[in-house]
């Protein structure tokens, strides 16, 4: 659909609205943000099908994504706006009164390409289990994914979620965690390490793929391909990608510090600059 | 005063198996879900004649509710059973995120609720979760009084399109209500005019404010009966149409004193018309083991704690 330059030009303007929206708020959570751009715009461009203009909830014959770790959703409001949801313009309002860009996703203002609100960690496979069993029902072939944080996976809901999912063969849904390896208080690692995740995920009944560089586009493209490919084998399917915090803003890189703070003035500058505009900015 | 009478006792939950059975027949929307109580909430007829639409979750209600949200996208009207303690303060933030706030068209539905649960004890007696429930924007609360209103409200509830709390529980009680009623989400029912006090009771604690007015009766006091099923959204007219004629009113659930039915009251009442109110409600405290008529007695939520509140509040209106 979109070649690879194009997809990767994208991807610089959309780190460029994350950095602009919270900077302009002074608040929001740039760090995953950044880390998952390629992953989003590899979803939303090349591997959902999906219908931007027609926005209804049920969402029938569509592929559905939930965002779970819904801190980031600066990354999501743009890469939904520049699909075609809502108005580039309409990123101006993140964070602001009277917005549908609340500070985390949520259907209460009515915002097109959001189905549940997130935020409160640990509830999107729950949430994305239920929309693959209605997909069943209905007899949909829609596939749905979800996003979700390393830390988010120390909440317990997760791992009912998860051992649901393989004992009733939800085989319609890829999850994908994003391995960046940093929490608010620090390393994954240091406030409560994750172990051997794939072997984890591999004995409670998943398929599972892992991604080294998730910040590689067409990397993420071939994963997600791949993944695609072990649908309605009886199993649900992960993808562990590996991605970089703060990825595009050298100062933001290496750190857990920008997973939830804001550039100052001077901080925009330097990120903008590193971040060439390709596209037209909102 | 108007006469009532029963022909059998039955459990409310049966009434709630029953509706969601019928529910199965007539809505193939309607979905189920339960987290290893499937005996105890009787789902098992639905379960046995609609196994593609009932999903046994496992003793995981988090993700039992976080499903039900998913399941709405698609079009589905799921139906979430297990105890009223792990329908409500055990999920309170997947209800609140994923349910509330998301406006999901989730019916949560619970049972052994209240003291009524009996001999296991305080752990499972949850006195708190109508006021967890009213609480939340966009949830409705309904708590109705006997097998076959819990029927009704049932099946009236799958038309409602939002999220739902439908509380019922474990214990025999009169079924005096009419098989086939109409159930009106919000409508509260006059069960009977009196001139005195008005009771306003919900639940279980309904046919207990039947038996007092009787007894209120006889002894030339004249109680009006009121029959809240839905504690949210209140329905505000009624009750101050009776309390204006009354001057005085006592609350009777199965709940606590704090946020439960009689703090709706109170709080209307204290806006549009501040009247004499007296509790029939447990007063900050845990339940514990036990049956539940000696529950019902020790924690004060029986017919004779209804009339003493009644005489009380009387004498309160007269000074």
């Amino acid at each position: 659909m979109n070649n690879t330059e194009e997809l990767k030009n994208l991807c610089v303007q959309v780190r460029r609205d994350i950095v602009r929206m919270v900077h302009a708020v002074n608040s929001g959570h740039p760090g995953g943000s950044l880390g998952c751009v390629e992953y989003m715009i590899a979803l939303y461009k090349s591997i959902l099908k999906h219908d931007p203009n027609n926005f209804n909830m049920n969402g029938v014959n569509e592929d559905l994504f939930f965002l779970s770790n819904g801190h980031i959703s600066p990354v999501f409001y743009s890469v939904l706006a520049r699909s075609g949801y809502f108005p580039v313009e309409e990123l101006i309002t993140f964070r602001k009164l009277n917005s549908r860009l609340q500070g985390h996703p949520t259907t209460h203002e009515g915002l097109p390409g959001v189905r549940i609100a997130s935020g409160s960690l640990g509830q999107g496979m729950s949430v994305s289990i239920g929309a693959a069993l209605a997909k069943k029902l209905n007899n949909d072939k829609g596939v749905i994914f979800s996003l979700h944080g390393d830390g988010e996976l120390q909440e317990g809901q997760i791992w009912e979620a998860a051992i649901y999912a393989a004992a009733n063969c939800v085989d319609n849904y890829i999850a994908t965690i994003d391995y960046n390896g940093r929490q608010i208080d620090g390393d994954v690692e240091n406030v409560l390490s994750l172990g051997n995740l794939k072997s984890k995920f591999e004995a409670f009944g998943w398929t599972v793929f892992e991604n080294e560089n998730g910040n590689e586009i067409e990397q993420v493209i071939a994963t997600l391909t791949l993944a695609k490919s072990f649908l309605g084998k009886g199993k649900p399917i992960v993808i562990i990608m590996k991605t970089e915090m703060g990825m595009g803003v050298d100062y933001m890189m290496g750190t857990h510090k920008w997973h939830g703070s804001a550039p100052n003035d001077e901080q925009l500058v330097s990120a903008l600059a590193q971040l060439p505009s390709s596209l037209k900015d909102y | 005063m108007k006469k009532y009478s029963y022909t059998e006792k039955k459990d409310t939950r049966s009434g709630f198996g029953a509706g969601l059975l019928e529910l199965g027949k007539s809505n193939d929307q309607v979905v189920a879900l339960c987290a290893d109580l499937t005996g105890s909430l009787k789902m098992d007829a639905f379960e046995k004649e609609f196994p593609n639409r009932f999903f046994q979750i496992g003793i995981a209600e988090a993700n039992m509710m976080g499903i039900a949200a998913g399941l709405t996208i698609g079009g589905k009207i799921p139906f979430t059973g297990t105890f009223a303690n792990f329908s409500t303060g055990r999920v309170y933030d997947q209800i609140r995120q994923s349910i509330a706030y998301s406006n999901k068209n989730v019916k949560i539905c619970a049972s052994h609720a209240g003291l009524t649960l009996g001999e296991d004890g305080a752990t499972h007696q949850i006195l708190e979760d109508i006021g967890l429930m009213k609480m939340l924007p966009h949830m409705v609360v309904i708590n109705p009084c006997d097998y076959n209103q819990t029927k009704a409200a049932t099946i009236a509830i799958s038309k409602y399109i939002g999220p739902v709390y439908l509380r019922f529980g474990r214990p025999s009680v009169p079924n005096f209500t009419a098989p086939d009623q109409n159930f009106e989400i919000g409508k509260a029912i006059l069960l009977n005019e009196g001139t005195d006090v008005t009771i306003i009771a919900t639940g279980h604690l309904v046919w207990k404010a039947i038996e007092a007015a009787e007894q209120l009766a006889a002894k030339g006091i004249s109680a009006e009966i009121i029959n809240i099923h839905t504690i949210k959204p209140l329905d505000n007219l009624a009750v101050l149409k009776s309390i204006k004629k009354t001057k005085c009113v006592v609350t009777a659930e199965e709940h606590q004193m704090n946020g439960g039915l009689g703090d709706s009251i109170a709080q209307l009442l204290s806006r549009e018309m501040p009247t004499p109110q007296e509790y029939v409600a447990v007063n900050d405290s845990f339940g514990e083991s036990g049956t539940p008529d000696q529950l019902m007695t020790k924690y004060g939520l029986d017919t004779l704690d209804i009339i003493s509140a009644a005489e009380r509040v009387l004498k309160r209106k007269q000074k």
